[in-house]
């Protein structure tokens, strides 16, 4: 069984290679790479997935979810310049993509191997036309059970 | 692997109606949406691409090139167009969103090389919603 819960936070951002000239980053990533940045309402969903626990009925409490969402991406990341104020945007792209592995990456080391939830999708909006599903690098040992 | 999905819009009517049967049956088939002069839709597209992070970039889609190439293949012939009379695949296909995800599924995978050469990224999905109450997705 698969249970999602939601989080939002805001933040800007920029995309731009330091090595490259403002025309060629408009290429590879348009009006994001705005040098002055831009910033956007993240939706961020997090799927667990487990068979529910005899005693209480659930997967995982979702008040501890939510806790966790919090602690590791919400509180560090919300109304902040991912860019200069959150490592490790400070030598990674911001991308979409690269958020979404830096997020899974946080939120893993609280679902390890054996327990019975486990880290299944992270799935980030970066606008209502944009997102990106992330399930773990099986080359990493944080792949998802699928 | 990622997946990026990348929502696009696009307005467009259509008219469900087939020559193989009589005006009775259609109207029994097709209901509504058999209506002569046909209705239109907002219709929402997502398309899922499947691929690798570039370390360098970050990226597994250069969305600029996959905004030009569905502007190019799709939006710029659907948007606004009575569907039945000014998209070529619909003079025979009836323009339900059945075959309205295949007819696009088509026309992106005709180009798709020549955007992106490279093993990655993949078209991996369509999904089109006709209305709030109807989806048709297509996993290729």
């Amino acid at each position: 069984m698969l249970i999602t819960r939601k989080a939002e936070f805001s933040a800007s951002h920029l995309c731009a290679l330091p090595g490259l000239s403002d025309e060629q980053n408009r290429e590879i990533y348009g009006a994001a790479a705005n040098p002055k940045g831009h910033g956007h309402n993240y939706t961020l969903e997090v799927t667990l997935s487990g068979e529910p626990d005899p005693g209480t009925g659930m997967i995982f409490d979702l008040k501890k979810l939510k806790d966790i969402i919090s602690r590791t991406v919400v509180d560090p990341m919300d109304h902040r310049f991912l860019n200069y104020e959150v490592p490790p945007f400070d030598r990674v792209v911001p991308t979409a993509e690269n958020l979404a592995i830096e997020i899974w990456n946080r939120l893993a080391t609280h679902f390890p191997k054996g327990e019975s939830a486990q880290l299944y999708n992270v799935r980030l909006y970066e606008t209502d036309d944009l997102y990106v599903d992330y399930a773990g690098d099986p080359g990493a040992g944080t792949e998802a059970r699928r | 692997m990622i997946r990026v999905t990348r929502r696009f819009r696009f307005s467009a009517s259509h008219r469900l109606h087939s020559n193989r049967f009589t005006d009775a049956e259609n109207s029994e088939l097709y209901g509504k949406c058999n209506n002569p002069f046909g209705h239109g839709h907002d219709y929402v597209l997502d398309i899922g691409v499947l691929g690798p992070v570039e370390p360098a970039t970050g990226l597994a889609v250069n969305l600029q090139a996959l905004d030009r190439l569905v502007q190019e293949c799709v939006l710029n012939d659907f948007e606004h167009r009575y569907l039945n009379e000014e998209i070529e695949e619909f003079a025979e296909a009836i323009p339900t969103s059945e075959n309205i995800v295949l007819a696009i599924e088509e026309r992106l995978r005709r180009r798709w090389h020549s955007i992106f050469p490279g093993d990655w990224p993949r078209l991996e999905n369509m999904r089109l919603q006709e209305t709030k109450r109807n989806r048709f997705e297509l996993t290729t």
